[in-house]
């Protein structure tokens, strides 16, 4: 993991100290809250329908035990003891005094956190892989490229007052876990003759016009990126539309002047820049990288398997459930164990271990909450049996990358006694949904209650496995923050003359496989919505085959049978 | 850095004269040869001054709301392009942009409403560091890290 030197530090100490006179000034009247709102923004602190929600950065979603035991203790003592992980990887609360921030920053400052971009008109958090270091099919890891991405955009002069926000993901595994082709940009990383560089696509997004990025490059070098991207976001900070906020993402400027004029654009300001000598040297890439290098015991294993001790390594989870200690074989809880095994967790590079997936998805819960004690949990587990690190993933679950296969049946326990042994990732009650109309001000529809309905009639977990993997995304306005773009099964909350009405959309995709959802027809009412939803998991059922997961069903045979089912 | 003088810039950061000529727009420069200010709007593309800047004492940079941050990127231009004259910040212009706005180039200010002079050299000391190069020549920190 990443650690601050005295630089970092005295930037984020430096912050916490400017927002605190801000903060000041406005208390004080010295500020008009629309001269303030800006300012807060830059710091992730929003005006809601209750109260202040400040979102903290978890930078491409890595955090060790000391982090979130910080995160949990913010639960508790500046809000009501729980937090909500987010779809951009990052930890919001909801229930913050403004007068209270300065404290809470500088508690945050002393684990190396903040709340720096993680909203206004400016670059974001950069999201990555929660598999980073671990996945078995990374060509590297990516984590290293976004920690240089995030030094350079911290505080970056020229792009603090873009058109709109602006995100960056970075992936280098073929599969894509990070909905990167979602992002103002996204990033790619791959090996040309042995040379690490990245793929760049430019303008994808969601909102209320959804678009998949374009590739614009199909190989950055590692020190010409920086300046690379630099060019891509001046084009965007001269030429993006600023007259009407829902054009001003940069997708409606490479949409609207085509790939190629974009591409053109930001080739000339590329030659220009790449003048300037903005690059760092491959040295400090190098240099943080060496903070990400796999654990000891971790490299070493892998060195040996690839050393030819094992050539081809049994990577399946099946493998994973055969090297499990057999005489747990007898007990009780064997099943529900084999279970959350075959559900949860996932191969590792490395032959002794497996990436653990804790869902914050209990059955009727609230997608992405976590308690504070629930935090401690997954901290210590963390620091137990994990090398001390933990991922916010952007399906707002939380991953313990590196557990030794021997320790699963330990981890597992704990985790079930704290409620966290939720069976179900990537399955249908595994749901992505931001906080709707219960706490949003941007809201239209609720999204927490449509959740929890859903979940709770596909509870039982046979059903749901039977089911496979069905990826449901829920947002309650046109925004889009619960992803519903990138859904198998996508629901839009809408207010229809008063009325929360839910229009269902099909066929989207964040993965690899990207797609953006269709809407099926006219919208329901709550429970219309979960009645349609369950109509057509059995459409599917039905008409599936063989392995076909419910969207690969969707995509072979067409709207027509479910349409008929939901609306015949 | 001075009081503001009668229809000056302030703070300004400067030792040179003010310029005594009123700024024109981009389009009346580009006619009109023997202007020495020119005022951009922030849709004027700051690449059509290259050729003149030279000749340029002043270059007037509007920004008729803070969050319309066009601006920046055209002062950053100017300077990259080897603009050594006075680049003004105009309008909308609040104490809590001005530190980026030097590190983008600009070397004066006219801002609507009054700045609180404490205030401003408060801002302008937050930040020990930059993490990038701009136009300020600030190191950036990947530069002090690797000497």
């Amino acid at each position: 993991m990443y650690k601050y030197d005295n630089y970092d530090q005295a930037m984020v100490d430096a912050r916490v100290a400017e927002f605190r006179d801000q903060v000041k000034r406005r208390l004080a009247g010295e500020m008009t809250e629309d001269q303030f709102k800006p300012l807060r923004l830059m710091n992730g602190l929003y005006l809601q329908l209750h109260a202040y929600m400040l979102r903290v950065a978890i930078p491409y979603g890595t955090l060790d035990s000391r982090q979130m035991r910080m995160l949990a203790h913010i639960a508790r003592k500046y809000d009501r003891d729980y937090g909500h992980f987010t779809t951009r990887q990052n930890i919001q609360y909801n229930w913050i005094k403004l007068e209270e921030c300065g404290d809470l920053l500088e508690e945050l400052a002393s684990v190396e956190m903040h709340a720096i971009q993680t909203s206004g008109n400016c670059i974001r958090n950069i999201s990555s892989d929660q598999y980073a270091g671990a996945a078995a099919d990374e060509v590297t890891d990516p984590r290293p490229w976004a920690e240089l991405l995030r030094q350079w955009s911290t505080f970056h002069p020229e792009f603090s007052y873009l058109p709109r926000k602006f995100k960056i993901a970075v992936i280098a595994s073929p599969e894509d876990r990070a909905a990167m082709r979602l992002h103002d940009i996204g990033l790619e990383l791959v090996k040309k003759d042995g040379e690490l560089g990245a793929r760049v696509f430019v303008g994808g997004g969601m909102g209320r016009t959804p678009m998949i990025a374009p590739e614009i490059n199909s190989f950055v070098k590692a020190d010409d990126l920086l300046s690379y991207i630099e060019a891509c976001l001046r084009v965007y900070n001269r030429y993006g539309r600023r007259d009407n906020i829902y054009k001003a993402r940069i997708k409606i400027l490479v949409h609207e002047i085509g790939a190629d004029a974009y591409r053109a654009q930001v080739e000339e300001e590329f030659a220009h820049v790449k003048a300037l000598g903005i690059d760092p040297p491959l040295a400090e890439l190098e240099r943080i990288a060496v903070f990400f290098d796999l654990p000891e015991p971790i490299q070493s294993e892998v060195r040996h398997s690839r050393e030819g001790g094992d050539p081809s390594p049994d990577h399946s989870i099946d493998a994973i459930v055969q090297e499990i200690d057999s005489r747990l074989r007898g007990g009780d809880d064997w099943g529900a164990f084999e279970t959350w095994v075959k559900q949860n967790v996932k191969p590792h590079k490395a032959p002794g271990y497996a990436i653990v997936n804790i869902s914050l998805k209990p059955i009727g819960g609230i997608p992405g909450d976590a308690s504070s004690s629930q935090m401690e949990v997954m901290a210590d587990l963390a620091e137990k049996y994990g090398f001390d690190e933990l991922r916010v993933t952007h399906a707002q679950n939380i991953v313990l990358p590196h557990v030794a296969k021997r320790d699963l049946y330990t981890v597992w326990q704990a985790l079930s006694e704290a409620g966290l042994a939720n069976a179900n990732l990537d399955l249908i009650s595994d749901i992505i949904a931001c906080p709707g109309l219960d706490y949003c001000s941007l809201a239209n529809a609720r999204s927490i209650p449509v959740a929890q309905k859903i979940s709770k009639r596909f509870g039982n977990l046979d059903r749901q496995r039977d089911l496979g993997e069905l990826k449901l995304k829920i947002s309650g306005c046109i925004n889009a923050c619960g992803h519903h773009h990138a859904g198998h099964i996508g629901i839009l909350g809408v207010d229809r003359k008063g009325v929360e009405n839910y229009q269902l959309t099909f066929g989207g995709s964040g993965a690899q496989d990207v797609s953006i959802g269709k809407i099926i027809g006219p919208g329901f009412d709550e429970d219309g919505v979960v009645d349609a939803v369950e109509k057509a998991t059995e459409v599917y059922t039905r008409l599936r085959e063989g392995e076909e997961r419910f969207i690969d069903t969707y995509r072979r045979v067409g709207l027509e049978p479910f349409k008929e089912a939901i609306y015949g | 850095m001075v009081e503001p003088a009668q229809g000056g810039a302030w703070p300004r950061y400067r030792d040179d004269e003010v310029a005594e000529q009123p700024s024109v727009t981009l389009d009346a420069f580009l006619d009109q040869s023997n202007a020495g200010a020119v005022r951009l709007e922030p849709d004027d593309d700051a690449r059509r001054l290259i050729p003149h800047l030279g000749r340029l004492s002043l270059i007037e940079i509007a920004f008729p709301k803070y969050r319309d941050g066009r601006g920046y990127s055209s002062a950053r231009i100017l300077r990259e392009a080897g603009y050594i004259g006075e680049l003004r910040a105009q309008g909308d212009v609040l104490v809590d942009q001005i530190a980026f706005m030097r590190r983008c180039g600009f070397d004066s200010f006219a801002p609507e409403g009054s700045l609180n002079p404490e205030a401003v050299e408060r801002a302008l000391a937050v930040y020990p560091h930059a993490y990038q190069g701009a136009a300020d020549g600030a190191q950036a920190i990947w530069k002090l890290r690797h000497g």
